[in-house]
């Protein structure tokens, strides 16, 4: 059977490793990069929410420099296939994302300008 | 140099987003975005080995990309943003689990060969919202297109599974076995479903933004994993901007994200078609609607989801115009939860060239109605409904609605007598300076510009 008191015990430990000063320094500009998101989100007209989402969705592809961490060397592996993937994945989210926004703000110039 | 390059990168997100705050400045927006993105894959080359492989993956992700994203149509746009938000999801599991396993490549190895602990705990998080942000974009997705019906799942199904989650997490946290890994996958994978399954379709709008919340969480996660600062910048921007979305889709239907989440089936079902007996309406054609519409001072267009579906706009820009050369004054009228998603009607209406200036949000137009002569609606049901003003029973009760009912003649576009959305019937129909035209918005639309 699992013992409770010692499950606490060692979460309350990972609690305390986990804030180590790498992770605190992320938690840092985590915290205040919500904070500018937040101040330049209310900004946005709301004409331009449709842009926003899908702006948003293509720089959230970022991730793909996560699966460029992955080192392609040797064999094939699991890790390899899993990065591989990912990078695909998040490809078609840069490229698709950015080039549906392109579309969709061009048509809200044209019109601004006539 | 890599990080230099990252600091710039997360400078033009920022930039990016900022640049949507005016239609002016919204295309350099875009582009900030697309140098930002260069700049990220830059420095990553630059701090990784090169190799083949990641670079066909780019290059035939990006042509699939480019492909999907010429062909969609503006209608279609919800479900292509799902869609996508599904990709983020999938892609962050995906190197959440190549991080476990090769910890070497990530360095988040500790000197026993262990991974560290708060990786672990990193990964697992970041595990669950990925797997969360996939099936649950996936459900969306599937629900946009039509193809699956909401269907009531019980609160306490999705708590057990939150459990389960919470255990395997856990377990995993403290063993690193590969087991829990995948348990705490499919386990998250099964809670993206069960949670956005019972959701209903009027509440769509917050379901999408919610998971451009969660798919920026996601990435925000990855970074923290990578200890790569533009990944959690980027994650919090996106997280922030989806999280304030819902915010103002959830204010646009006064209802609060927990009664959107967790009691929409049962919603549905409550209020559905009550009394529905024949009340007497006023059925007009095409020709009086002209004659109506060509006698008045001013015209206020309210679309809705209707445009969408029946791809009115380029018929009604067309109407407008005509009207315009007429003298009468044209403006349109978008309640910030019309259509599929934030902004729908906006982008529609962008498309078929109605000006910038012609189209108001629901606070700066809401007391033109009473002065207007025809208020034309084109399938916008719930956002006109009297009831949210009128009647505590109703669902929508206390929902901001558009006052169409003060304008002195109510063109009213749709399809057949059936109820909206939110399954409740409209009084507006059955008002008596309410005159209905069925049939198709377009073709109606088209039948009026011929009798102009």
């Amino acid at each position: 059977m699992f013992d409770i008191g010692l499950n606490v015990e060692g979460l309350c430990k990972l609690f305390l490793q986990s804030i180590s000063f790498e992770g605190l320094h992320n938690l840092t500009v985590f915290i205040l990069a919500c904070f500018v998101g937040y101040y330049v989100v209310w900004r946005v007209t709301p004409a331009l929410h449709a842009p926003l989402m899908s702006v948003t969705n293509a720089i959230s592809s970022v991730i793909v420099i996560g699966g460029l961490f992955v080192s392609f060397e040797g064999d094939l592996s699991y890790s390899q296939i899993c990065g591989l993937f990912a990078i695909f994945l998040a490809s078609v989210n840069i490229f698709g994302g950015f080039t549906v926004t392109h579309r969709m703000l061009k048509m809200f110039q044209k019109n601004n300008r006539s | 140099m890599a990080n230099i390059l990252y600091l710039i990168s997360a400078i033009c997100f920022i930039m990016a987003l900022r640049g949507l705050s005016s239609a002016q400045s919204s295309k350099s927006g875009n582009m900030y975005g697309i140098v930002g993105m260069g700049g990220a894959f830059l420095a990553a080359i630059l701090t990784a080995k090169f190799s083949w492989y990641p670079l066909v993956a780019i290059i035939i992700g990006g042509c699939v990309g480019i492909l999907v994203a010429k062909k969609v149509s503006m209608t279609q746009l919800p479900e292509m943003v799902a869609g996508f938000h599904s990709l983020v999801g999938l892609s962050a599991v995906m190197i959440d689990c190549a991080a476990y396993f090769s910890p070497d490549s990530f360095h988040i190895v500790a000197m026993n060969g262990q991974i560290f602990t708060s990786s672990l705990i990193e990964i697992g998080l970041g595990l669950v919202i990925g797997a969360v942000t996939f099936t649950g974009s996936i459900v969306a997705f599937l629900k946009l297109k039509g193809s699956i019906k909401e269907c009531f799942i019980s609160i306490v199904t999705n708590k057990l599974i939150a459990l389960a989650i919470f255990v395997s997490f856990v377990m995993f946290v403290l063993t690193s076995n590969g087991v829990y890994l995948c348990s705490l996958i499919v386990l998250s994978l099964i809670l993206g479903i069960t949670l956005i399954v019972p959701i209903g379709g009027a509440d769509m709008p917050v379901v999408v933004s919610m998971l451009n919340s969660y798919s920026g969480w996601a990435a925000s996660g990855i970074g923290f994993t990578l200890h790569n600062d533009l990944l959690i910048i980027t994650g919090a921007l996106v997280g922030s901007s989806g999280a304030i979305l819902s915010y103002i889709m959830c204010k646009g239907m006064n209802r609060s994200l927990k009664e959107v989440m967790f009691s929409s089936g049962i919603r549905a079902i409550k209020g559905a078609f009550e009394e529905r007996h024949n009340r007497p309406y006023t059925r007009g054609m095409p020709e009086d609607a002209a004659f109506l519409l060509k006698n008045a001072n001013s015209v206020i267009i309210v679309p809705g989801y209707g445009m969408a579906t029946s791809q009115a706009q380029h018929a009604l820009k067309e109407m407008g115009d005509m009207l315009k050369k007429r003298g009468i004054s044209v403006k349109y009228a978008i309640h910030p939860v019309a259509g599929r998603m934030p902004g729908h009607m906006n982008v529609l209406l962008a498309e078929a060239n109605v000006p910038y200036d012609d189209v108001f949000e629901l606070d700066e137009i809401n007391s033109s109605f009473a002065a207007c002569d025809v208020a034309y609606v084109v399938g916008a049901n719930d956002v006109t409904n009297p009831a949210a003003k009128s009647d505590p029973d109703s669902s929508i009760y206390g929902m901001p609605v558009l006052d169409v009912e003060k304008a002195k003649t109510v063109l009213f576009l749709k399809r057949s007598m059936g109820a909206g959305y939110a399954g409740i019937d409209n009084d507006l129909f059955y008002a008596q300076n309410t005159m209905m035209l069925l049939g198709d918005a377009k073709k109606t639309t088209e039948n009026i510009i011929k009798s102009l």
